[in-house]
């Protein structure tokens, strides 16, 4: 299946390798609870980085700082070399940071190819008096766009529920369409926020592969938070356990899942 | 085969259908029953009974010229609670907030539009006549532009996040100093609706119809018209734009919004915007038919039993809500308001929506909330 999506890494300085985001020493508390106590990790261009632990370790706070959701009291997080100190939803989207949500967060009341299409809201700039009219540059857009969505549907395979308003969904297939809209950004990050979760094995299978394409064909960098160990060993080039808000390991699957540390605190819990 | 039958028939049978189908089956019963209890004497002419259930439609059918004037006079008052019950429906869905200066910007902004075409003809020497209304009609505009991004930035920007409560409180203030500031800039006279001057057709035609006569203002008409097209204008922007798509996305989740780079600042000011010319719009028609001053702001209270009927989130509740009220009402003050001496036209809004209320607590087309626990 060949993507018209183009493939993100040309547009920026980052190299395949290089450190494209950095965590450094960041502490986000919420009154007196500390959702994530210093902690530190990188990711490199190119990798599936997943991030695992019990719940309620910090694993979506993270992504929250990440994109912008939340504002960490201490430490910094650096994105493209830039570092950033406080920087907002939107303004992390249209540097290219895309995810996904925990429990799905999509436009319940309109159709899959609505959805996917706002995925497109930072590409297009038509003006507004040429989109009320329809026409001319605003036509044109919303076609060239269109076109990239139905690439995704293609690949995503749900042409079937183009039409339909997501709310109807199994929550199986809203978990795709939610990717999709994610896709839909041309991502230089992605970030995925247990995707798998409350899935039947195909199913499980299906996104497993539907984020090896990603990642292989157009090289987006995956930040993946995830339960399954047996997923997160196949799919992760390096792992970050977190617990109680901080970091009790780092490092390929390999030496995460012999780390005692880890087999304690969380594969002794959970499996 | 009963499986393909089935499955056939139920996009015909749809929920809301098999509602009103319910409703309209109860109604036939209840006609009938009437015409029986009638007939058999069982409640003779000058009864209670008679007076209220009977009467009433025995009128309508003997001068169904009246019932005709009724019935429009109900629609042209419908849409324009319809109009007031949408800008609240806008502000309500993308931002959560429940707009109570809603209806005293529809006299802001027509005060505006008055008072900056009486400023421009009177003080400043231009004359009077179509360019300046139109002059005054952007100034109203744009008025409602900067309006609507000051909001953002002074009220909901610092707010968000706060309680509904607060965001509640914050427009009731925002209500004073529009009153305030309205009286401050034109003063607190009454002023007359520029409508010939704005290319409004003024004047009625009588027709002659039913037996009767029935009398159409030409200013009604217009703005059934107009009300129609912003509706349809508005529907048509939502589904197809890009800004559109944006708006009906924060409707449904903020953070998703977020996610993908909507900004929910702008879109803020889009939708107080669209609200403000909203309100305008209903601002002229109304002005047009009384006169423009604060008083008109009782009109705003109406909008409340027409969300309870539509549901606060529901742009077609909003609009048929606002016919069934309008309608209502005249209705009822013209065949049921002699029975309490007249005037049941400022309650019976409300007496209509309490009793919907009871039976679909949700609105007419608003979603069943089932809270999880
Ligand atoms: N918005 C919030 N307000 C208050 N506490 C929060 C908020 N978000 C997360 N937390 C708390 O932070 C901790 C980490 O939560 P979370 O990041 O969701 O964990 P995980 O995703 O690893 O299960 C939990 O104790 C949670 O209750
Ligand atoms: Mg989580």
């Amino acid at each position: 299946m060949m993507l018209h999506v183009s493939p993100t890494a040309a547009t920026t300085g980052i190299a395949k390798g290089e450190v494209l985001l950095n965590v450094e020493n960041v502490s986000l508390r919420f009154g007196g609870v500390k959702a994530i106590s210093d902690v530190s990790f990188d990711i490199v261009k190119g990798e599936v980085r997943a991030i695992i632990g019990p719940n309620g370790a910090g694993k979506t706070s993270m992504l929250n700082c990440i994109n912008g959701f939340y504002f960490p009291q201490e430490g910094h997080i650096t994105y493209k070399g830039v570092r950033r100190q406080k920087v907002r939803p939107h303004e992390a989207a249209s540097s290219g940071i895309a995810r996904t949500f925990q429990n799905v967060a999509l436009f319940k009341g309109m159709t899959t190819l609505d959805n996917i299409m706002t995925g497109r809201t930072l590409k297009m700039n038509v003006g507004l008096f040429w989109q009320l009219l329809r026409h001319g540059p605003a036509m044109r857009e919303e076609i060239e766009h269109r076109r990239k969505v139905e690439d995704i549907i293609d690949f995503l395979e749900i042409q079937a529920i183009r039409k339909i308003p997501v709310g109807k969904l199994p929550y199986g297939l809203q978990k795709r369409v939610e990717l999709g809209r994610a896709l839909a950004m041309e991502p230089e990050l992605l970030l995925l926020d247990e995707p798998m979760a409350g899935m039947n094995l195909e199913e499980k299978e299906d996104m497993c592969r539907f984020i090896l394409d990603v990642n292989q064909t157009f090289g987006t960098t995956i930040a993946l938070i995830e339960h399954d160990m047996g997923v997160v060993m196949d799919l992760s080039d390096r792992v970050v356990v977190l617990e109680y808000g901080r970091k009790i390991a780092d490092g390929t699957p390999d030496v995460v899942k012999a780390d005692q540390k880890v087999i304690d605190a969380y594969l002794g819990v959970a499996h | 085969m009963s499986a393909v039958t089935s499955s056939a028939l139920r996009p015909l049978l749809s929920p809301a259908l098999m509602a009103t189908l319910k409703g309209l089956g109860i109604l036939a019963a209840i006609a009938l029953a009437i015409v029986l209890l009638v007939h058999s004497g069982a409640m003779p002419k000058g009864s209670i009974g008679h007076k209220v259930l009977a009467a009433p439609f025995i009128d309508m059918w003997d001068l169904p010229d009246l019932l005709v004037q009724t019935l429009w006079e109900g629609l042209v008052a419908g849409v324009l609670y319809a109009l007031i019950a949408l800008g609240f429906v806008l502000i309500f869905k993308a931002s959560g907030v429940f707009n109570f200066a809603q209806g005293i910007m529809v006299v802001f902004s027509a005060l505006t539009l008055v008072g900056s075409y009486e400023i421009m003809t009177q003080r400043m020497g231009l004359p009077p006549g179509t360019v300046v209304a139109i002059l005054a009609l952007m100034i109203a505009i744009a008025t409602m532009f900067v309006l609507a991004w000051l909001v953002e930035r002074i009220v909901l920007r610092p707010l968000v996040n706060q309680n509904e409560i607060i965001m509640l409180m914050a427009t009731v203030g925002l209500t004073y100093f529009l009153i305030g500031f309205g009286e401050y800039i034109f003063g607190g006279n009454p002023k007359v609706m520029i409508t010939a001057q704005l290319g409004l057709p003024v004047g009625q035609t009588q027709f002659n119809i039913l037996g009767g006569r029935v009398n159409i203002q030409h200013l009604d008409v217009a703005a059934a018209v107009i009300a129609s097209i912003m509706i349809a204008g508005l529907a048509f922007f939502f589904q197809y734009t890009r800004i559109g798509r944006a708006l009906r996305a924060v409707a449904d989740s903020h953070k998703a919004a977020l996610s993908v780079g909507i900004s929910l600042n702008q879109i803020w000011v889009i939708v107080w915007f669209t609200a403000g010319v909203v309100a305008l719009v209903t601002g002229i028609m109304w002005g047009a038919r009384s006169d423009v001053s604060f008083a008109l702001e009782i009109i705003a209270l109406k909008a409340l039993p027409v969300l309870i009927l539509g549901g606060f989130t529901s742009v077609p509740g909003a609009i048929v809500g606002g016919l069934i009220i309008g309608i209502g009402e005249k209705m009822g003050e013209g065949y049921w308001g002699p029975l309490f001496g007249g005037g049941i036209e400022t309650w019976l809004a409300y007496v209509i929506a309490l009793g919907f209320l009871l039976f679909r607590p949700q609105g007419l087309f608003g979603e069943k909330i089932i809270e999880r626990i």
